[in-house]
């Protein structure tokens, strides 16, 4: 690996890592689309601000486009507070003016400004490397990677020193702020650093990319654990290989690297929609299906044990049975018979099952446990509502 | 001068007849799908259909290798449907909520169609540039066949509105209620979303795919202002597509290098503004001369109470009183005292005193009756 690749993967990175933290927290709240309004929104800022400053790493422009993220969030709640839209439609009427107002700034001063409108989208990881930070002679290394590093250490101070703040006022705003967290102020500073951090990462990789590197890593961690901390620590994992991988991607593709590392974190995030442990689509089909067999057999073993002992209800025993009244089709009862049969809980002599001696204990362990929830009261209001008891 | 030009132009020049009836089929159609949209709560699901549309544009180029109009239309389609299905896919049987499920597709969708956009520029011939301008959208690429496909589009989308109309009504309003009463909801989910996605996908080639559900959302937020009626708002929300696409594509006519996506966007979010301002009852003004109305007519009636009390004070209720005491009373305002000398309620003679009517004390007697009364 050469010095350039090298320090594409650190910015790359690090934008992921600033992204994961408020990321967790923009899920958790949800209000994932707020990053996609943002991103979008700050474009006039960001070319205001190099209209004046004539640089997309002057921390000025940074301050104004984060400002310009701000004034989403306000906006969208003004429009909120006047109830003559949903909320929803708010964010989709507000970041689409400022993002038009933006787009055709820059094609008004195409002469001034030297960000065409793919990079806005894309963002030039690819050619980070060559801005260098030079001080007093000495270079240290790519701009980009310091002002990421900076807002990176900023997101991490927020989320340690205000973690119980922000934890309480995420799951419970009410006791929040009945406990005298003031939820509205920590929200304000949640979308401060949300708009910086787009800011930041915006030059490096692109709008579309801080949305994807915000919210997919998040959504895949909040799929993988229940606990915040873990959430936060896996989305950052997450984060960070879809970045490195998408790198490598875009370079056996030579496509666009952000829109690689956007497609890592959609790649990730399906295969965890899938394989997750306990929430994922197959362990969700599987339990399913699971659980339809289980009672099926309960209530194979309890139709057999209501019908058993007595020749009279031989036909109700009989295996064809099972489909006309039980309404099972075929495959599906052969599937349960050859399970239950293994299991050893019934017997087929003749094309009539009956009930085995440990499908007998199951049943009365079964009514054991109905039974074990006997409760004095219950009994009083049984004989006070049911009128027909023995 | 230039934008008076665009409408000389528009009824005498060919070409920007074409694009002129392109532009105005698009605000139709997404200003009639718009509604069912925001009814539906589904605003920024036009979003992420929008955004997802450009992997979808990307592979048909890469499949076919041509820019054939209905050709692209399908795959903007197909992703944007595969979108819609993944979105759907993860809010049901995750715990991830709407929002987020919004987010991922629509950035995921994008990024993939940036990789596609950036590998067909390398691997292509020149004969690909033009791709790009599905991101901002450039009305000049529209050609007559363009332009008849996508009124053929918005004419199928309107025909089945039509037909539809009772159901969608209903479904749009009242799920769970259109199910008990026997709808397929599930069919109705899909027209719905299936013309939205169509809505979408017309509009993606003079709008972009990243602007476009502004114009889905946009007119009918606008419409909504003015009125109550269903009917009436799909009308008012198709003029208002039809005025932004038109007037959009003509500003950027004139502005040389202006994409068209931006402008036309721009033009319908004033014409948001102008209706959260000025449509009556719900707008903005509105709600300030009303609350201004209320205040006026409760300052008349506590004027009226406190003359009342003055009136009843003294032995003789015609006594004839000074002005200044009247100043002193809370309520008093110029326009408050007209109000009741206008009403006939009070009188004053020539020396500037005042006193009650009959008909002024009757109607503050009844008023301090019914409430009135400390």
């Amino acid at each position: 690996m050469t010095t350039p690749q090298i320090e594409i993967q650190i910015i790359a990175s690090l934008v992921a890592i600033a992204c994961a933290i408020p990321g967790v927290f923009l899920v958790l709240r949800k209000m994932a689309m707020i990053s996609d309004a943002i991103s979008h929104a700050i474009l006039p800022g960001i070319v205001v601000g190099f209209l004046i400053t004539q640089s997309l790493n002057s921390p000025f422009l940074i301050i104004l486009a984060a400002l310009t993220g701000l004034l989403t969030v306000v906006l969208v709640e003004l429009i909120n507070k006047t109830k003559l839209v949903k909320e929803d439609a708010a964010i989709g009427l507000v970041f689409p003016a400022l993002f038009s107002i933006g787009v055709i700034i820059i094609s008004r001063n195409v002469s001034n400004i030297h960000i065409d409108t793919d990079a806005v989208l894309m963002g030039e990881l690819a050619f980070a490397p060559f801005n260098r930070l030079v001080i007093s002679g000495v270079d240290i290394g790519p701009q980009n990677a310091w002002v990421m590093a900076v807002i990176l250490l900023i997101n991490l101070t927020f989320t340690v020193v205000f973690f119980k703040e922000l934890k309480l006022s995420t799951f419970d705003k009410g006791l929040a702020a009945s406990l005298g967290f003031a939820p509205a102020f920590l929200n304000y500073v949640l979308m401060g650093t949300v708009s910086v951090t787009t800011v930041g990462a915006f030059d490096a990789v692109g709008a579309i990319l801080v949305v994807a590197l915000m919210i997919a890593p998040a959504s895949a961690a909040y799929l993988l654990t229940d606990e915040l901390k873990k959430m936060i620590w896996i989305s950052v994992l997450i984060g960070v290989f879809a970045a490195i991988s998408g790198y490598w991607l875009a370079r056996f593709l030579d496509a666009s690297i952000s829109g690689s590392m956007a497609t890592m974190c959609g790649i990730i995030f399906l295969a965890v929609f899938i394989v997750s442990p306990q929430r994922g689509l197959l362990s969700i089909l599987i339990r399913k299906r699971r659980q339809k067999i289980e009672f099926a057999q309960m209530t194979l073993v309890i139709h057999l044990f209501n019908h058993s002992g007595n020749n009279d209800d031989i036909e109700e025993r009989r295996i064809d049975h099972l489909n006309k009244h039980l309404a099972w089709d075929k495959p599906f009862s052969d599937k349960l018979l050859h399970l239950s049969l293994k299991s050893n809980i019934i017997e087929i002599n003749n094309d009539v099952i009956e009930i085995t001696a440990k499908g007998l204990q199951f049943v009365r362990a079964a009514e054991n446990l109905v039974s074990s929830k006997y409760h004095p009261e219950f009994e009083t209001l049984r004989k006070e509502f049911i009128i027909f008891t023995d | 001068m230039e934008f008076y030009n665009f409408f000389i132009d528009l009824f005498t020049d060919y070409t920007t007849q074409t694009i002129g009836l392109g532009t105005a089929v698009l605000g139709l159609m997404s200003g009639v799908l718009g509604v069912y949209a925001i009814l539906r709560k589904q605003s920024l699901l036009g979003d992420a259909v929008a955004h997802s549309a450009l992997p979808g544009i990307a592979l048909a180029f890469l499949i076919t290798g041509t820019k054939n109009t209905l050709i692209i239309f399908a795959g903007a389609a197909f992703a944007g449907w595969l979108a819609t299905f993944w979105i759907g896919a993860i809010i049901k049987n995750t715990r991830i909520k709407s929002d987020a499920a919004l987010a991922i597709v629509l950035s995921v969708f994008f990024g993939f169609g940036l990789v596609l956009l950036t590998f067909i520029q390398r691997i292509e011939n020149a004969n690909q540039a033009g791709l790009e301008t599905y991101l901002f959208g450039q009305a000049a690429t529209l050609l007559q066949q363009d332009v008849v496909t996508m009124a053929m589009i918005a004419l199928f989308s309107l025909i089945v509105v039509v037909l539809l109309w009772k159901e969608f009504k209903l479904f749009s309003f009242d799920e769970q209620y259109a199910k008990t009463l026997g709808f397929n909801t599930r069919f109705l989910d899909f027209a719905i979303n299936t013309l939205i996605v169509l809505a979408i996908v017309i509009g993606l080639q003079t709008v972009g795919v990243i602007l476009m559900s502004a114009l889905l959302i946009a007119p009918a937020a606008a419409a909504r202002q003015w009125t109550n009626r269903l009917s009436g708002v799909v009308v008012l929300s198709a003029l208002f597509g039809i005025l932004s696409g038109v007037v959009g594509t003509g500003i950027s006519s004139v502005g040389n290098n202006l994409s068209t996506g931006p402008v036309i966007v721009l033009v319908s979010i004033v014409i948001v503004l102008i209706s959260f301002i000025f449509a009556p009852k719900r707008g903005w003004l509105a709600k300030l001369i009303g609350k201004q109305k209320n205040r006026q007519s409760l300052a008349v009636s506590k004027l009226l109470e406190g003359l009342y009390e003055t009136c009843r004070a003294h032995q003789n209720v015609k006594h004839q009183h000074s002005l200044n005491i009247i100043k002193a009373l809370p309520g008093y305002n110029k326009k408050t005292l007209l109000v009741l000398k206008n009403d006939g309620l009070i009188e004053f003679t020539t020396d500037m005193e005042w006193c009650l009517t009959d008909k002024g004390l009757f109607k503050a007697k009844n008023h301090s009756g019914n409430g009135g009364a400390k």
